[in-house]
């Protein structure tokens, strides 16, 4: 038996994940031992740490564009701008749903370093999704985020919906998990390896030699159906409602931009940068859930009472948007020129990610006064309350509507525009009319927020009551800023996020 | 100047900030003044620009004016930019004058209300908006400020939302405006996949040169006419038109009568070589659509009691007016028609604001009367835009009416024969709200304790803020017309058909020409006929209303829009809204199962367990393992070997 040869690895390129995962387990470790620490220190150091990780994968992201793409690890993980951009937007929801978190733990009395600790690996489980260069890699990722997000679902433990909602996720996500992990086992079967570059080279000489290709094609299958489960589309969405209402709001809004991020890299990795032979076979398949995801997230979503559930619903629709883009790349995906699919989709991302935690800040401000309750009657008279929050929470909505000179508009033109190159008309429309049911959706909670319930001294003082902590109101004003100024000047994250397409495999 | 022209939607917008910061500080009337020159601002740089085109040669009257590079997504480019043509700065002109006018009087209707400076706080920003809607260089940035004017519309529908009514407006304009807004976006990809490029330059020339296939250009005619419909509230997406003026009355001068509702005639115009080089039937079928819906308008507009709704009911019935134009190929005359009912239908908004606002807060018609004597500057500035709209030479819109039924005719009889009826029936129905409102007898002093007046009720006369509006309303409804003069022999040749010299470049590939036609030769007898049909209408009211020898017919089928409303709302009432519910209750039963957090708040957590295990888990479980079958099944046995 040979001696086991350690692989080389690349210290300085792994260090955004070194970092988090380094300053997820010291918090732990430390915070463990040490008594209460002073009130903001905790999300003070996981802010600093999450933004020293984003600051090294800025800094991996120009080494690349200087160097090229390459993997790490003997392949284990893949070295290229796609993974540095997800890392850098998985790292800016970090600090944004951080800022948020302080005060939530601080008033139900449960600050402690486990939240945040959680958060980091959770962020570590899915920047290595979205680097990962081998499915078993991949898988590792999935896990730790998964069960990372199990435990904060479940982490306010006073309240039993939030456990229930863990108790569901947990439940429903190991069974989705197993069809994941059963599909690496095909896929394994069908091309001899879990390598991303293996399983690509097997495929382009199996070409030539015609392999029997129904293992991959089960195991395509079951991929799918795991990763449709991480990304909430129809029809292994049902646990996302519930979830999202249980699971206390920074959490929420954690899971809506980290999980679905991270979610969305892993489709990426497997089916575009992996399988791009079967392309004609899983784009039909990505077609349909993207419709399914569209129609029902959004017209289940406006007939909702709850504005978490709203979200929930409305976070299935943009999922949709989010496979239209999936859709557009598949039909060029591994050729030289793989047009803007993936490019619509990182920017998507991006811009999903930092408006939905916003909306889920005003959610919490707002639900925090209601305690917890946060239907549509807790936002009534906003305007007058709060007028700042209520005109940040109108970016925030008018963003996921779609309304130009907000990121959202970018966003969304960018997933159809794609579509539209590609020819696929139907699903572009699909996608249009589907944006235009949810803009119904979040005109009923502006309605709320603007028009009803105004008490009769419209000048008075604004509610004492509705407090803004210092955390959310920077993590909404930044949130809010970002949402505008990519609105009206875009061109510099597009032009960014070109560079991502160069794969390392 | 025309290089200035960002400025049009930059000093509204300016003034929204401002407003939005300081708008309580300012308080009343400060906000209302500031708002007010804010937007006469606009119009002295839109006067500027104007003057600055006439000055060049024809060819050269187009400037793009790029503010920066907005979205490089790929291979598309899109600027946002602004263009300075005959068309866009004759419509800001329009916008913005008669938008100050509204504000001043605004100044004067909105006094005492607590949300005063709210108020132009959105006019502003409507203003910009829709500055921004008719300067736009391309469809993207037209479509920044269709949205923008949307927008704005339904906050300022829903203002006294305290009143029911008002907020279910608000939603029903939402809905029916975002049907039209998707096919303005579906549009604006379609052309980008044909074209590769938003730019109305871009589209139009390939429309004249011939490179756009017709069946694209077809369906980019159809979707953003589909936009227009909704927008400009045409049958079958009308209804929520009447309903919008729930709103203050202002705002129904502006937003839905003079500036707003007119976007989708303008967009129509703005790309008239793609509809010219587009199917037969897409000008039939605008043509159709706009005469349809101004008979069917005018017919409920004939039996409304409300003052306010007459008018709602008539704008509708005059948009369909202007796509009867456009359906024509009259592009001038819509335009021409555009401005001219701006024009008179602010002046005849305004005025019915001074009697609402003299009656306090009065709308019934049926409750009024003999109003000339206590309010005679509004009468007599009212019964002037009577005249324009009933079509009486020589006001204003006698001559737009006149072109637009002298292009229907050659075009097809059937079209001039329904427009015709439609105007008797407009000159009917005004003669009929003029009897009601101002002549005849007074009808409000029985109902003085309806109107909270204490001790004795009179109607006022509004003050000079709220009067002066409506003289230069009134003076310009007079005599609008002689920006487009036919070519009678006896009108000097430089009057004649200037409008259509000033727009010439842009509606040259599109415009129709009936200069061979009988109906042209002949277009004096039709004027003649025109102006019978007009007297006609009005003599029959006087009938009717004022000798009462007439019997009254308003059938309460008219009353009611011939249930079109009703049948709608009782749908999306019964069975649309059951199933939709019905399909809640299916996901909630079967997928769903709902967090009941005050019941399960006492349950153990074994309790939660057990249920995790028997409850609503399985269910998920079901349908995700269903969801792998049909996955399965699609891979193996669809794609796969077997």
């Amino acid at each position: 038996m040979p001696p086991f040869v350690g692989p080389e690895v690349a210290w300085f390129a792994l260090s955004p994940l070194l970092v988090l995962s380094g300053g997820g387990l010291l918090l732990l470790v430390v915070g463990a031992l040490t008594g209460r620490w002073p009130r903001g220190l905790y999300a003070a150091v996981t802010a600093t740490v999450a933004g020293t990780a984003a600051v090294l994968a800025a800094i991996q992201w120009s080494r690349i564009a200087d160097d090229g793409p390459s993997t790490l690890v003997a392949g284990a993980l893949s070295y290229d701008a796609f993974a540095q951009f997800l890392t850098i937007t998985i790292l800016i929801s970090v600090i944004l749903v951080v800022l948020l978190t302080d005060e939530d733990l601080h008033e139900s009395d449960a600050d402690g370093p486990e939240v945040y600790g959680l958060y980091l690996m959770a962020a570590t489980g899915g920047i290595i999704m979205a680097a990962a260069n081998d499915l078993i890699v991949l898988f590792l990722g999935l896990e730790a985020l998964s069960l990372a997000l199990y435990v904060l679902a479940a982490s306010a433990r006073q309240r039993s919906d939030s456990q229930e909602s863990g108790l569901k996720y947990f439940v429903l996500g190991g069974f989705s998990s197993a069809f994941f992990l059963y599909g690496i086992a095909l896929i394994y079967g069908g091309t001899g390896s879990t390598n991303i570059g293996r399983i690509v080279a097997s495929l382009q000489s199996s070409v030539t030699t015609g392999g029997d290709n129904a293992l991959v094609l089960a195991g395509i299958a079951l991929l799918l159906v795991g990763l449709g489960f991480k990304v909430a589309a129809v029809p292994f969405h049902v646990w996302t409602p519930d979830v999202y209402q249980g699971a206390p709001t920074p959490v929420t809004a954690f899971m809506a931009s980290v999980g679905k991020a991270a979610a969305f890299a892993a489709i990426v990795r497997v089916l575009v940068v992996a399988l791009p032979f079967y392309r004609e076979d899983w784009r039909p398949a990505i077609w349909l859930l993207a419709v399914l995801s569209l129609v029902v997230g959004s017209a289940l979503a406006v007939v909702q009472t709850n504005v978490k559930r709203m979200l929930a619903y409305s976070s299935i629709s943009h999922a949709g948007f989010l496979l239209v883009a999936i859709e557009a790349a598949g039909h060029r995906a591994g050729e030289a020129d793989p047009g803007s699919g993936v490019v619509a989709l990182v920017i998507y991302l991006l811009a999903y990610s930092v408006l939905v935690i916003g909306t889920f800040a005003v959610v919490t401000v707002v639900g925090r006064n209601a305690s917890g309750d946060v239907t549509l009657d807790a936002f009534k008279g906003l305007s007058t309350r709060r007028p700042a929050l209520a005109l940040a929470l109108t970016v925030f909505l008018f963003a996921q509507a779609g309304v130009p000179f907000t990121s959202g508009f970018v966003a969304k033109f960018g997933v159809i525009q794609a579509a539209v190159e590609e020819r696929s008309y139907a699903i572009a429309i699909i996608a249009m009319v589907a944006a235009v049911i949810a803009a119904f959706l979040y005109l009923r909670i502006m309605v709320s927020v603007w028009l009803s319930g105004e008490s009769s001294d419209v000048d008075g003082e604004p509610d004492q009551t509705l407090r803004i902590p210092i955390g959310a109101g920077l993590a909404i004003a930044a949130a809010a800023a970002f949402t505008l100024v990519v609105g009206v000047m875009p061109g510099w994250l597009i032009s960014t996020a070109e560079a991502v397409t160069t794969y390392a495999r | 100047m025309a290089e200035l022209v960002w400025l049009i939607p930059a000093f509204p917008l300016f003034g929204f900030l401002v407003l939005l910061v300081f708008g309580r500080r300012m308080g009343e009337p400060g906000a209302g003044y500031f708002a007010a020159g804010m937007v006469f601002a606009s119009f002295a740089v839109s006067v500027g620009a104007f003057f600055d085109l006439v000055g060049r040669d024809e060819a050269e009257r187009s400037e793009v004016v790029t503010l920066f590079s907005w979205l490089p997504v790929g291979s598309l480019q899109v600027d946002m930019a602004f263009l300075a043509d005959p068309l866009s700065i004759g419509m800001s002109l329009f916008v913005t004058g008669i938008a100050g006018l509204i504000h001043l009087f605004a100044v004067g209707y909105m006094h005492g209300d607590p949300k005063f400076s709210k108020f132009f706080l959105y006019l502003n920003l409507f203003v910009a908006s829709m500055a921004v809607l008719v300067l736009g260089e391309n469809l993207l940035v037209t479509f920044l400020g269709w949205e923008g004017v949307g927008v704005c519309s339904y906050f300022l529908i829903s203002f006294w939302h305290r009143r029911d009514s008002a907020a279910t407006a608000g939603k029903k304009a939402f809905v029916t405006n975002r049907v039209g807004d998707w096919g303005v976006m579906t549009a604006m990809f379609l052309a980008f996949g044909a074209v590769g490029s938003l730019s109305y330059s871009a589209i139009n020339s390939a429309a004249e040169s011939g490179s756009l296939a017709q069946s694209t250009a077809t369906g980019i005619a159809l979707l953003l006419f589909v936009g227009a419909v909704g927008k400009s509230a045409q049958l079958p997406l009308y209804f929520w038109l009447p309903d919008a003026m729930e709103g203050p009355t202002p705002v129904s001068a502006l937003i839905h009568a003079a500036t707003m509702v007119t976007a989708g005639v303008f967009l129509m115009v703005r790309v008239n070589p793609v509809l010219a080089v587009s199917a037969e039937y897409v000008p039939t079928i605008i043509a159709w659509v706009g005469v349809a819906t101004a008979l069917f308008a005018a017919t409920i507009a004939v039996a409304q009691n409300d003052i306010k709704k007459v008018l709602a009911y008539s704008t509708v019935s005059q948009l369909g007016f202007m796509f009867l134009a456009i359906g024509s190929g009259a592009y001038v005359a819509a335009i021409f028609h555009m401005m001219t009912h701006a024009a008179f239908k602010a002046l005849l908004f305004l005025g019915s604001g001074s009697v609402i606002h003299g009656m306090h807060e009065e709308q019934d018609m049926r409750k009024m009367g003999a109003l000339r004597i206590a309010m005679p500057i509004t009468a007599g500035t009212f019964i002037i835009g009577w005249l324009a709209i009933a079509g009486v030479p020589p006001f204003a819109g006698f001559w737009s009416k006149d072109e637009i039924l002298l292009f229907a005719l050659a075009s097809s009889p059937a079209l001039y024969v329904v427009g015709l009826v439609t105007a008797l029936l407009t000159a009917y129905y005004m003669t009929r709200q003029v009897i009601m409102v101002f002549l005849g007898t007074a009808r409000w002093e029985s109902h003085a304790e309806e109107h909270g007046a204490h001790g004795e009720f009179k109607p006022h006369e509004s003050s000079p803020i709220m009067l002066l509006p409506l003289i230069v309303l009134a003076g310009l409804s007079a005599v609008m017309g002689i920006i487009q003069l036919p070519s009678f022999s006896w009108i000097p040749k430089d009057l004649q058909y200037r409008l259509e010299h000033w727009l010439h470049p842009i509606v040259a590939f599109g415009e129709a020409s009936i200069s061979d036609t009988s109906a042209y030769a002949n277009k004096g007898w039709f004027a003649l006929l025109a102006v019978g049909i007009a007297l006609a209408g009005i003599g029959l009211a006087h009938l009717v209303y004022s000798k009462r020898s007439l019997p009254v017919i308003e059938p309460q089928i008219m009353a009611d829009g011939w249930r079109y409303d009703a049948t709608i709302s009782d749908f999306m009432g019964g069975p649309g809204r059951r199933s939709f519910e019905g399909m809640v209750a299916l996901d909630e039963k079967v997928v769903d199962g709902a967090v009941n957090g005050s019941a399960t708040l006492v349950r153990s957590l074994s309790g939660q367990l057990r249920r995790g295990q028997t409850g609503f888990v399985r269910n998920y479980a079901a349908v995700i393992g269903i969801g792998v079958v049909v996955m399965l099944l699609w891979f193996v046995v669809g794609r796969g070997v077997l």
